[in-house]
């Protein structure tokens, strides 16, 4: 066999039963009753699609055992990003792991800090003040619109539509905008404390946003005009990673691709948070459980989001922020440099952290990808014993072979889009 | 040698290095065309700093590509790795010679060259390097060796994304061409000649062929397309599946061929289309052009050129604008849609000129366009409304299905 053949170019020594030293695909554990030959004894070709590749969104690494261009097997490996982040997060006080939370689903942070936040909370049994409560809600919704805006954009140009990437990117920039002027920085947000927020919104941010809101739906339409009747797009997309409600359901899928499948549940409706409830708001739900689906239910999301924000503006009104329990939130550095206790109480939060009680606690928060939660284990201490991330992009990426079951290439690439993963939150 | 012959070469050769020159610095500014148009799709200005509004960026970017290291990867069958861009580029550029660019010249001169002698040109010039009397055939023999180069360009350079680029590119051109050239039959029916100037002089006689043999038209421009290898038909290259496809491989100038080649194919099938369907360097509504002199060959010049700079934008309007087939979606297509379509055009073209001349007795040009016409709207509307209407891709009978809204709770 010469090199010119096809032969598994990635593959790692490995030691056979018989102590025969054979070459193995990398990662491909291979049971003896599976055969790299079809029928016809040609070997099928192994191709391997990142960690660096255009459309694997951030470092996902597919193995895909191609007959043809038909995928015959495909097994998805993670890791390339693993950073460690429960672990560190046992070593950091409550508030300083929000800005670990950041860094997870990195296009949506101000949803998990917001999300870790309430987390603790849960556990101290902290009511928030109203104010804070609505610009949770805000922070959740724009993060669930930027997140959104990512998706469809690069999903677009997975799928080869490479123009309302840009147009995407031009209103996620408004948002992030007002992301930079609310808490600093763009992407590491951490804007969420327990028992409050980081700080309250600077002033004419809330006309900044009212803006947003109103001219947003504008892209939304030429988006709709550009994908949801183009013949293309419903012909890469439509009857493409079909997954039916039950399997959705015991796949455990959340978010948009549970959504998709027909299976109506929205953490936001089903166990309301931040006063979800009293939100006019709107649920779409897909009846086919394919890309199409998903891509209408995400983008009916944003229009609904759009709506969640302007009730949400409508109602914020002047008033605290935070809670005034000076054993939760700092007290300010001006009170702080001034009153004796203010100084006390500073001092203690800093070097000790905020202490919940001893016990446990789960807090689900319906992330853009799907249902976030967050586990935490609290020893009483300023540190939790366990904190456990339930990341909604790896258990949806867990369907992949699944859904790429008789696909093509090109069909896996648009499933894979179609997830909607981020490798921050997937390794952690 | 007769002084003839030496003038017919003289300005052959000055025919050719114009063009070719012109070709070449066109498709490096076609370059930045595309960026800006994408650019100004895309609410962005497109490149600005490379000198005033970016018009030097072609430059800076073949500096660059010529600066740039050659690479060729570890396994790669070398003579056919260097070989496949040359397959790529020469018969891309070879593709413009037939065309017509303008209106003949009336060109006379008589003078003494040194070492060469004298000299003598007398009558028509026409203005394009070859005026091949086998017109068409000529474009579609040479543009298939184009496919050579990509799927050579796929197998040599050991990597199995540019092997599935490459045969994706083979399979995609292959089936195609057999639509395309099935295409300009109505022409050659019509025009009883393959030759680009009897094309154009029936035109003027008569209609633009767009009128007449729309769907050939239609079919060629689809089928344009993916000999181009754009968007939507740009999977042999499909850069989110196969990082870069049949030119994953490639660094330096031999990627700048396979480039180079692409923009040259837009430019040919825009000609083409241009000179087929839209008259060539006619200027219509005027029978001006037809004199000749050197005032209507710069006019029907510049006719020419803005009709084929149009489609030269429609493509790039199309690749900014369309997502991508898939691999099945792509070859039902062409063999389940383009083809028939074409073939049964052509029974219902020569069928109808048969009835045009014998049953009504209209011969001229004009009145055989003008019942074409006729017929090519009542056989478009059939074709796009009623019998295209969900088939062409797969699910396009449900069509904008809307997500169900479940209600409060």
């Amino acid at each position: 066999m010469s090199r010119r053949t096809l032969e598994l170019s990635v593959s790692t020594p490995t030691m056979g039963a018989d102590g025969q030293v054979r070459n193995v695909p990398l990662g491909v554990a291979r049971r003896p009753s599976e055969s790299v030959s079809d029928d016809f004894g040609a070997e099928h070709m192994l191709v391997n699609i990142g960690p660096q590749h255009p459309a694997t969104h951030g470092v996902l690494r597919l193995v895909v055992e191609l007959e043809g261009e038909t995928v015959k097997r495909i097994i998805p490996h993670v890791g390339y990003l693993h950073s460690g982040f429960e672990k560190l997060g046992e070593y950091r006080h409550y508030n300083q792991i929000i800005p670990l939370t950041d860094r997870t689903d990195y296009l949506a942070p101000m949803a998990n800090n917001v999300a870790m936040a309430m987390a603790v909370e849960a556990l101290m049994g902290i009511e928030i003040t109203e104010r804070c409560r609505l610009l949770r809600v805000i922070a959740c919704e724009m993060s669930r619109i930027i997140s959104h805006l990512v998706w469809l954009g690069t999903t677009g140009i997975d799928l080869g539509a490479f123009t309302p990437f840009l147009w995407m990117f031009q209103q996620r920039e408004r948002i992030y905008n007002l992301q930079e002027s609310w808490t600093g920085a763009r992407l590491t947000t951490s804007v969420a404390r327990v028992g409050g927020m980081m700080a309250d919104v600077p002033e004419g941010w809330e006309a900044g946003l009212r803006d947003f809101v109103q001219t947003f739906p504008t892209t939304l339409r030429e988006v709709d005009t550009m994908f949801t009747r183009n013949a293309i797009w419903i012909g890469r997309t439509q009857g493409v990673g079909v997954i039916g409600a039950e399997e959705a359901i015991n796949y455990s899928l959340s978010g948009p691709m549970l959504r998709a499948s027909g299976v109506a549940y929205d953490v936001r409706k089903d166990r309301p948070y931040l006063g979800y409830d009293e939100f006019d708001f709107d649920v779409p739900v897909g009846a086919h459980g394919d890309i199409y689906d998903r891509y209408r239910v995400r983008l009916e999301e944003m229009t609904q989001s759009n709506r969640i924000l302007e009730q949400a503006l409508d109602r914020l009104k002047p008033g605290p922020v935070n809670v005034a329990d000076p054993r939760v939130i700092l007290p300010p550095k001006s009170r702080a440099m001034g009153d004796m206790e203010a100084m006390i109480f500073h001092f203690k939060q800093v070097m000790e952290g905020v202490k919940p009680p001893a016990g446990e606690v789960y807090f689900g928060a319906e992330n853009p990808k799907g249902e976030l939660g967050y586990y935490l284990v609290s020893d009483g201490t300023a540190k939790p014993v366990r904190w456990r991330i339930r990341p909604p992009s790896f258990i949806n990426l867990a369907a992949l072979p699944r859904l790429c079951e008789g696909a093509l290439l090109s069909d896996v690439i648009a499933i894979n889009a179609s997830v909607d993963i981020v490798m921050g939150e997937i390794d952690r | 040698m007769s002084p003839e012959m030496k003038g017919f070469i003289l300005v052959s050769v000055i025919k050719l290095l114009v063009i070719f020159t012109a070709l070449l610095v066109g498709v490096a500014l076609l370059t930045l065309m595309e960026r800006k148009v994408a650019g100004w799709m895309q609410n962005r200005p497109g490149p600005n700093r490379v000198g005033p509004f970016g018009i030097l960026q072609p430059a800076a970017d073949g500096i660059k590509n010529f600066i740039k290291e050659e690479t060729s990867p570890a396994g790669a069958s070398t003579a056919l790795f260097m070989l496949a861009p040359a397959f790529s580029f020469v018969p891309a550029m070879m593709l413009l010679a037939v065309i017509p660019l303008a209106a003949p010249l009336p060109l006379t001169f008589d003078f003494t060259l040194p070492l060469i002698g004298r000299v003598v040109h007398d009558g028509l010039l026409p203005i394009s390097i070859a005026d091949l009397p086998i017109g068409f055939l000529f474009v579609l023999a040479i543009g298939s060796i184009g496919v050579y180069g990509i799927a050579l360009a796929g197998w040599s350079s050991n990597s199995k994304y540019s092997l599935l680029g490459g045969l994706r590119g083979a399979a995609q051109m292959i089936s195609y061409e057999v639509a395309m050239g099935l295409s300009l039959i109505p022409v050659l029916l019509l025009t009883g000649n393959v030759s680009f100037s009897e094309i154009i002089t029936k035109q003027q006689a008569g209609l633009w062929f767009v009128g007449p043999l729309f769907i050939s038209f239609f079919i060629f421009l689809v089928a344009g397309f993916a000999e181009t290898n754009r968007l939507p038909f740009d999977l042999p290259e499909a850069e989110s599946e196969l990082v870069a496809g049949y030119h994953s491989e490639y660094s330096s100038m031999k990627f700048s061929m396979f480039m180079i080649a692409e923009f040259a194919h837009i430019v040919t099938i825009s000609a083409m289309v241009a000179t087929l369907f839209f008259g060539g360097w006619d200027i219509p509504f005027t029978t001006w052009d037809e004199q000749g002199g050197l005032a209507q060959t710069i006019a029907t010049h510049v006719a020419f050129f803005l009709k084929m700079f149009f489609w030269i934008f429609f493509v790039m309007w199309i690749r900014w604008t369309l997502p991508r087939f898939r691999y099945d979606q792509l070859m039902s297509l062409g063999w389940k849609v383009l083809l028939p379509l074409a073939l049964a055009y052509i029974m219902v073209t020569a069928g109808a000129l048969w009835g045009i001349e014998r049953g009504f007795g209209w011969t001229t040009p004009r009145e055989q366009g003008f019942a074409l016409l006729g017929l090519n709207v009542v056989l478009g509307y059939l074709v796009f409304f009623i019998l295209d209407r969900g088939r062409v891709v797969r699910g396009v009978g449900s069509a904008g299905r809307p997500v169900s809204v479940a209600g409060e709770g």
